[in-house]
């Protein structure tokens, strides 16, 4: 099942930075279907951006049959979604993709700039020892959201908020070990992450991201390179939408 | 009232299909839609071997469209026949495959291997502006189409559909030396090619430098490109290129195509096909249409 299609009611609307919001979303069959490190499609109403946005979600409650989304504005989709409010409506689909697999080893959740709203709901599920990085451009947040599940660490590109450098460094600085990575950010550091995972003989479970157009498996636009023939196209590409956007990092290439 | 359509003699239940590519083999776009209602399904092109595509980024948004450079990714013919061709007759859809190729053996491979198949129509894809070889090398030289037609046409047991490429200078040209190699229907148009740049990056927006464009902003092209094949051949159209709503197909099928095809509006509104099949038959009933095929081409 590809998730449901509806309109959705907005609940609220908060800047949490320069750039990044978070948007809360009442979609009851949204909420009840999610797990951790699943994403979905907003659309805009400008009929001139006619591909949906792929968001991750950062949190959902069933009870009150809310997703929160929390996403940094780069273009003329994110910039519109920024400018909602509470009681108007906007289409999105979901739940889409896999999510995190759960295991219950000691883990290392690792979030990269707008990698990291995703890790407030793995954190709350995850009920084992954990540590949590977080990288940094210059700016913190969500770092209330993140505290009450587990010891947090911090890294920032200017050195301002905790170690100076990138996760990785982080991790070393702060000697932070695990059984296994649950990741997601930009590109450089999952390779990175991939990298490390493998010289300390431990699982990585990275989000990828990519350009997507359907978001639901159909396109072919969105894929990535992976060490298996793929079982939809017969070749070695992995649908970043439908068979992610959680890999196991010694499954892709990148 | 009649929304059926006939295309060289196959008789589909109403004009509405889905362009190559927009679709997969329609599984992943059954969960919200009942295939069965669908006019065909136009299936992603498929060739004689699995195909890999190209590098990503694959596609970028335009203003009011897209551009995409996939490559035609897909897992060749004997995994299409053994998987996708049952699932779609499980969803009792009918089925028109999209054929490409780098060669003429190509393509006469994967129609020889499709004869025996349960399937409505053949595409033939001459005009993927996306890949190095085949594809719209046989779709820009009137010649090579020609050529490519007869070829395909010898060995089909399906009726052919030629696909063709608004890449040229003049497309009613490339039309009558697709109807003159013994083509049985055409569908228009693929995508037009077109550049995006990155300016932040300064770099190409899709790895393959180039990508064909879609969506409303090419509709009008594709509107006037329909119209002047219509009018220079006798064979039946499929019209696509940036259909929206049922106000956009019906517009197609008045500048005289007798099937038409959603493509990118899929992409943002995964349930469009079946509005705009309801909304043809609202429009039909508020003009006191009996017969869809009354307004086939009736814009001279």
């Amino acid at each position: 099942m590809s998730g449901v299609k509806m309109t959705a009611k907005v609940r609220s609307q908060e800047k949490l930075a320069s750039d990044i919001y978070s948007l809360v979303l009442h979609a009851p069959e949204i909420a009840t279907a999610s797990k951790p490190g699943q994403f979905v499609s907003l659309y805009s109403k400008n009929g001139a951006n006619l591909l949906p946005r792929p968001i991750s979600i950062c949190e959902f409650d069933t009870e009150n049959g809310t997703v929160r989304l929390v996403y940094r504005v780069v273009g003329k989709g994110t910039d519109e979604f920024s400018k909602l409010k509470e009681g108007d409506k906007i289409d999105v689909m979901g739940p889409l993709g896999n999510g995190f697999t759960l295991k219950d080893k000691k883990a290392i959740l690792i979030g990269g700039g707008i990698g990291i709203p995703p890790m407030v709901e793995l954190a709350k599920w995850l009920d084992c020892e954990k540590s949590i990085v977080l990288g940094f451009r210059d700016e913190t947040f969500l770092l209330d959201d993140l505290e009450p599940s587990g010891e947090v660490y911090i890294a920032s590109e200017d050195g301002k908020h905790g170690v100076q450098g990138n996760v990785l460094d982080a991790i070393r600085e702060y000697e932070i070990e695990g059984d296994i990575i649950y990741a997601c950010g930009p590109t450089p550091m999952l390779r990175a992450i991939k990298e490390y995972a493998i010289a300390n003989g431990i699982e990585a479970q990275i989000s990828m991201e990519e350009k997507m157009a359907c978001g639901i498996g159909a396109c072919l636009a969105c894929v990535c390179k992976s060490k298996d023939v793929d079982h939809h196209t017969n070749v070695n590409n992995k649908r970043i939408c439908k068979d992610g956007p959680v890999f196991d990092a010694q499954e892709v290439e990148f | 009232m009649n929304l059926s359509v006939n295309i060289a003699g196959v008789e589909f239940k109403n004009p509405v299909t889905v362009a190559s590519g927009t679709f997969g083999s329609g599984a992943e776009y059954g969960d919200f839609v009942d295939l069965s209602k669908l006019g065909a399904v136009t299936t992603k092109g498929v060739a004689n071997i699995p195909w890999a595509g190209n590098p990503t980024p694959r596609i970028a948004e335009t203003y009011g469209g897209m551009m995409n450079a996939v490559g035609l990714q897909n897992p060749g013919i004997d995994v299409f026949c053994k998987r996708d061709i049952p699932f779609l007759q499980q969803q009792n859809a009918s089925i028109i495959v999209n054929v490409c190729g780098k060669s003429e053996k190509d393509y006469v491979e994967v129609v020889e291997r499709l004869a025996d198949e349960d399937v409505a129509l053949l595409e033939i894809n001459v005009s993927c502006p996306n890949v190095k070889e085949g594809g719209i090398a046989f779709g820009q030289d009137p010649k090579a189409l020609e050529q490519i037609t007869k070829a395909v046409k010898a060995k089909a047991k399906q009726p052919i559909v030629m696909k063709l490429s608004p890449n040229v200078t003049d497309i009613t040209e490339m039309a009558r030396a697709a109807e003159a190699g013994g083509a049985d229907a055409l569908s228009l148009i693929n995508t037009l090619t077109g550049m995006k740049i990155d300016i932040h990056r300064r770099s190409f927006a899709v790895a393959n430098k180039t990508g064909g464009v879609s969506g409303p902003a090419i509709k009008p092209i594709a509107v006037r490109m329909v119209y002047q094949v219509a009018n220079a051949v006798k064979l039946p159209l499929i019209g696509m290129g940036g259909i929206m709503n049922y106000e956009d197909a019906i517009e197609f099928m008045m500048a005289g195509a007798t099937m038409v095809s959603v493509g990118t509006a899929n992409f943002h509104n995964p349930c469009v096909t079946l509005e705009i099949i309801e909304g043809m038959k609202k429009f039909m009933e508020e003009k006191g249409i009996e017969d869809i095929n009354e307004i086939i081409g009736c814009v001279k």
